[in-house]
């Protein structure tokens, strides 16, 4: 069944307005995502009717907020195939990235040991790894890159190896949009008895996601990046793993008893979850899940992948342009450059003419790095896109290169 | 110094603040905006090819801007040299040097930057989360000013 657009566009209010007098074209989605009127409605409706503050069953509002928060989390725990105890609360990937670095690979890591990433990582994704590798002495390992933009398969059995103790590895590419084939790395680390990190942030949008299959030890992923709010986001880990690991931040909420000489750590998943939630945002994130569920995920993913050939198709019909990534498997993603011109030109002169675009290094810079590149100028496919927003973006680019 | 003379003959002598914030009112849309912010971009002083280190780098998320200044002691002006890898933003830093090129450190400092920008339109492009390296550029000239007074 093929999608239905424009039910879809008309649920994001924040499309029909103008950009610069021109009609908006949001392009921008691996950055932040549009939110639908479904979520917009569920905070307001939170905050209107069941703010409190969670967990400590005083008063009626404390148990509406309480279940709200608690009903979000199931909403997640559906959405991955999780159990409830492991979807953690965080900011987002960011934060969900940095427990995992910190409490897991800080307590398991030793001088020796490995850590494996790819080139093609968001600093999130690095960065964190390589504290907590100077902290242990382990040692940080990296994916090459192939010159499609897809990763360098050829020598992983060299690099995931014994001492591998953790591969963390993006499940989507936000620079590239390439999509990496996690299930077959999950099987090799596997077999070298080595634990699996999945960064989700640009993976969980755009097809259904099912930690369970997978068989990953920790999967991330950000509420904005889903058509929820900004502030939110979740860390699954396997109970197991969960229960053995360290709290990362102590405090309220994350303990069962506190006095001056020991504190004991609450059950999962509160183990993890110091202080006072961002409860409006969990609410909107389940929301926005709930959202996207009763959607026709499939031709979500075909709409998208169909936006994204035609995208590709101009592009590479385009005098001068230059696809930066253009493996086999991606995501909605289309990174490129234009001969004689500087990325942040092309971003600006979009947005003149309403065509919001991501200009830069992506936090990929050592992906750009790699590629030799100062940055690109990034376009990046939603649910609510249509074929004319990518002649609007071509259109634009048109007019640029008459001007650059 | 060869440097200085380019200086002397350009930004913030020919074409003013004032001059900039008339022409930009009367565009009306963005290719003429954009336009003459490209062509202002040429009239800078050309940047000394061996400056082009990591010493005069101010960096931006998106792109790069360098710079250089130098002090007239026959005037006690400051000479400044902009230059950016992206033609915007060359642009915007020629907008920032017709304010700010051979002014004394005390009228550099007592400069309104933010109401300029926001006269012409341009105050997002100021913005210091915008990445661009206007902003961090803006600052290290006040700060060098500063140091001067
Ligand atoms: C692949 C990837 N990982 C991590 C992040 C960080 O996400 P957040 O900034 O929401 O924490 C992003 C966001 O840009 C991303 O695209």
């Amino acid at each position: 069944m093929s999608l239905d657009v424009h039910a879809i566009r008309e649920q994001f209010p924040i499309l029909q307005q103008t950009a610069h007098g021109k009609p908006l074209v949001y392009l921008d989605n691996a950055a932040t995502t549009q939110k639908p009127v479904a979520v917009i409605d569920a905070v307001d409706n939170y905050y209107r009717t069941q703010n409190s503050n969670v967990h400590r069953g005083a008063h009626y509002l404390g148990d509406l907020a309480t279940a709200a928060l608690e009903d979000a989390r199931l909403s997640v725990a559906r959405f991955l195939n999780a159990e409830r105890e492991e979807v953690i609360w965080t900011k987002g990937t960011t934060e969900s990235l940095n427990l995992v670095a910190h409490s897991f690979g800080g307590s398991q890591l030793k001088a020796g040991d490995e850590v494996l990433v790819s080139t093609l990582e968001h600093h999130a994704n690095i960065v964190p790894w390589q504290q907590v590798c100077e902290r242990t002495g382990a040692t940080l390992k990296v994916i090459p890159l192939a010159a499609d933009g897809s990763l360098n398969l050829s020598d992983i059995d060299n690099l995931l190896t014994g001492n591998t103790k953790i591969l963390s590895i993006a499940h989507a590419s936000n620079a590239l949009g390439t999509l990496n084939p996690v299930a077959e790395l999950i099987t090799k680390a596997r077999k070298v008895g080595a634990y699996v990190v999945l960064d989700g942030a640009q993976a969980v949008s755009h097809f259904s996601v099912d930690v369970k299959a997978l068989d990953c030890d920790f999967y991330a992923f950000s509420g904005h990046k889903i058509f929820g709010p900004t502030g939110i986001g979740v860390l699954y880990g396997k109970k197991d793993l969960l229960n053995a690991m360290p709290p990362y931040q102590t405090g309220g909420e994350m303990i069962e008893t506190v006095s001056f000489e020991k504190s004991t750590w609450n059950r999962l998943p509160y183990k993890f979850e110091a202080g006072t939630p961002h409860i409006a945002g969990a609410v909107g994130l389940g929301a926005a899940l709930e959202w996207l569920m009763a959607q026709d995920r499939e031709a979500i993913w075909e709409h998208e992948k169909a936006l994204l050939a035609y995208a590709t198709e101009k592009a590479k019909a385009f005098p001068g342009l230059r696809i930066i990534g253009d493996a086999e498997h991606k995501v909605g993603v289309l990174s490129f450059l234009i001969d004689n011109t500087h990325p942040s030109d092309v971003g600006t002169l979009l947005d003149q003419q309403g065509v919001a675009v991501r200009t830069g290094h992506h936090c990929t810079m050592p992906l750009m790095a790699a590629l030799q590149i100062p940055g690109t100028v990034r376009a990046s496919f939603a649910p609510y896109n249509t074929h004319a927003d990518v002649d609007a973006l071509f259109a634009g680019l048109e007019k640029i290169i008459k001007f650059l | 110094m060869t440097a200085s003379t380019a200086a002397a003959t350009n930004l913030g002598s020919t074409t003013t603040d004032e001059d900039i914030v008339d022409t930009l009112s009367f565009f009306e849309d963005w290719e003429e905006r954009y336009g003459y912010i490209i062509e202002l971009g040429k009239e800078l002083p050309p940047y000394p090819e061996a400056l082009h280190t990591e010493e005069h780098i101010v960096r931006g998320c998106q792109s790069q801007v360098w710079l250089h200044i130098e002090m007239d002691e026959a005037s006690g002006k400051m000479l400044l040299f902009l230059d950016s890898d992206a033609i915007i933003v060359r642009g915007l830093a020629a907008i920032v040097s017709a304010a700010l090129n051979q002014k004394t450190p005390q009228e550099i400092v007592d400069y309104d930057m933010q109401s300029y920008f926001a006269k012409i339109d341009l105050l997002k492009h100021l913005s210091p989360t915008r990445g661009n390296g206007i902003q961090a550029m803006v600052e290290r000239i006040k700060n060098e000013a500063k140091a001067r007074i």
